[in-house]
């Protein structure tokens, strides 16, 4: 890999440099606020001159902790909870939208069926639509229609088991907050999976189907893996949305299911912030996006771009 | 025989998850809200219960002054918001198309502020827009300049310089890739015609990047009418409606007001726009591929 390198001027270097500081500022000065007390963020006097401390992380984690943190009497944010919760629904709804989207992204590239056109027509009109305007009706339908009834079987069975009354609703359920994102990340991920099926070779496929291989061996022995960088990208994007989306879990959810970003908005909106504590809950879910991006950066650049120039 | 039918149903079956999954909670919800949009609704009825009214709706939004106020701070920002991060990002990618080391490095630093949560990042600005302790005004008054009332007075172009922050590297990078899959013959020509940088970009670089250029910048100001947490973070629409895009204001009039009929309503004309985006889009596409194909007809006849 003997790249030739184009020397440059060095104030090409110092705009570069500037252009770093300006985009990753902004989360370093996050990181360092939540190791100081927010007697060291009012007071001033600004700079690196403070003595790190992780109480903020102690507070905001304080529910998981297998100690108790000296400085708290009383456990109030449940952040851990949450925490494990944002987990949850993240990854189950990034899974399911995977397998999910991957196989109509097959259908729609390799066979021509009826209604193909219709579908492919509305997967590319329903990427459009805002989480605010899916708001109003899934908190109805969460909340009302897509119910079981209490004295049916099942129902009755859950209800039975978990207690409380009225009608097993989807609202307030994990599986609730997982149908709407796998939902709302299927029409992107079918898209994006599209163009990278459509390269995998027609005669591997049709070698593997001459040695008597059926179509869902073929799909899952053949394609999947020599689309993992699509899967990757995909994967990516998905779980990007799924963990730090807030409205429409925030209609969905309830005490038990809270996540994350929830739990942030609703400690910004009251009146006196605890700067420190904030940062703190705002880098531990900035956490898992940072991992990715240092990792897989390749990947989020290819699905990027493959999202907008097949377009 | 049973093999020809299970190959007839293969595409089906392979179809049927994501289907059923887009339609149970994408395609009925919209269809629901749209019929919700005629009633006088709130949120302890079920739809069955509530009122037909009619466009009433409608009506009461297209007459309601505040609705507009929010019509026109959402058109601005989102206007602003497109039309800085395009020039900011188109120009930094004709800036930083070169060959140098550690330009991977770059892409990774700038695509960070595109996937933090967007909740985290009004987090950090409404901390920096701080009226005492926040970063910028500390800056001023260290340097002896007057501070800003950033979240108070100059609201809205302070969440257009967030947003403008989140988002330019998202235009960078699609304007970058254009850019490095450029036909190389084409800027070897005008080199060799001693073309200067400059008329290397507008007569060359530019044009040819321009398919990718539109797509990008529309679906950008698809998103830019999406953007919600960012703000309800850092104004909460505040002060007054100043801030108050559509979006917000949606989930406000459900939420706060319990009026989900008119918020309904306002969804729709809300995906009206958003549907008026996407046509535009795709039929810019379509006609892309058109005219790729009939070049390359016209190609293989000279052949």
């Amino acid at each position: 890999m003997a790249e030739k390198y184009e020397k440059q001027n060095p104030a090409f270097y110092v705009l570069i440099a500037i252009l770093v500081f300006m985009s990753i500022g902004p989360v370093l000065l996050m990181l360092v606020n939540s190791f100081k007390l927010d007697v060291d963020i009012l007071s001033g006097t600004s700079g690196l001159l403070f003595l790190p401390t992780i109480q903020n992380y102690e507070t905001a984690l304080c529910d998981v902790l297998w100690y108790e943190p000296e400085h708290l009497d009383f456990c109030q944010l449940k952040f851990g909870g949450a925490f494990v919760n944002s987990l949850i629904i993240a990854l189950v709804s990034t899974a399911l939208t995977l397998v999910i989207g991957c196989m109509a992204a097959y259908a729609l590239v390799r066979f021509r069926f009826m209604g193909r056109d219709t579908v492919s027509l509305t997967t590319l009109m329903v990427r459009m639509v805002p989480p605010a305007v899916l708001l109003v009706p899934v908190f109805g339908l969460w909340n009302n229609e897509f119910c079981l009834d209490k004295n049916g079987l099942i129902g009755g069975l859950i209800r039975d088991t978990l207690g409380g009354r009225g009608d097993v609703c989807l609202a307030g359920t994990h599986s609730g907050i997982i149908l709407v994102y796998v939902a709302m990340n299927l029409p992107f991920v079918i898209w994006i999976l599209q163009s990278f099926i459509v390269q995998v070779p027609r005669s591997l496929e049709e070698a593997a189907r001459v040695d008597g291989a059926g179509p869902f061996q073929v799909f899952f022995k053949i394609v999947l893996p020599l689309i993992k960088p699509g899967l990757a990208a995909a994967a990516i994007f998905t779980f990007r949305i799924a963990w730090n989306e807030y409205l429409l879990a925030s209609a969905l959810s309830d005490r038990d299911t809270k996540t994350v970003p929830i739990l942030i908005v609703n400690n910004m909106s009251e009146f006196n912030v605890e700067w420190g504590v904030i940062m703190a809950t705002g880098m531990l879910l900035a956490i898992p996006p940072i991992i990715f991006t240092l990792f897989a950066s390749r990947q989020i650049i290819t699905g990027m771009t493959a999202g907008a120039v097949k377009g | 025989m049973s093999r020809a039918l299970a190959n007839r149903f293969t595409p089906y079956m392979f179809m049927a998850p994501a289907v059923v999954i887009m339609a149970m909670a994408l395609i009925y919800p919209l269809g629901y809200m749209i019929w919700g949009s005629f009633r006088a609704w709130n949120p302890s009825q079920s739809i069955g219960e509530a009122e037909f009214v009619g466009l009433k709706n409608y009506v009461t939004l297209w007459k309601d002054p505040n609705f507009h106020e929010s019509l026109g701070v959402t058109l601005k920002f989102a206007f602003f918001v497109v039309s800085f991060e395009m020039i900011i990002g188109v120009g930094l990618a004709l800036l930083l198309d070169r060959n140098i080391r550690g330009m991977s490095v770059l892409r990774t630093m700038f695509i960070l502020p595109m996937m933090i949560a967007p909740v985290v990042v009004g987090l950090m600005w409404r901390y920096m827009y701080h009226p005492t302790v926040g970063t910028f005004n500390r800056l001023l008054n260290d340097w002896g300049l007057p501070k800003i009332d950033w979240l108070g007075q100059h609201a809205l172009n302070s969440i257009i310089i967030a947003d403008i922050w989140q988002w330019t590297p998202f235009i960078f990078i699609l304007s970058l890739a254009a850019l490095q899959s450029l036909p190389s013959s084409a800027l070897e020509a005008a080199k060799i015609d001693g073309a200067t940088s400059w008329q290397q970009i507008i007569y060359i670089k530019i044009p040819l990047m321009m398919p990718v250029l539109i797509v990008t910048c529309l679906l950008r100001l698809i998103d830019a009418f999406k953007v919600l947490e960012v703000i309800l973070v850092m104004t909460q629409g505040g002060p007054g409606l100043s801030t108050e895009i559509l979006a917000l204001r949606i989930s406000r009039t459900a939420t706060e007001f319990r009026e989900l009929g008119v918020a309904a309503a306002m969804s729709n004309y809300l995906l009206l726009l958003l549907l008026a985006l996407t046509v535009g889009m795709f039929l810019f596409t379509r006609l892309q591929e058109v005219r790729a194909a009939r070049i390359r007809a016209a190609i293989d006849e000279d052949l």
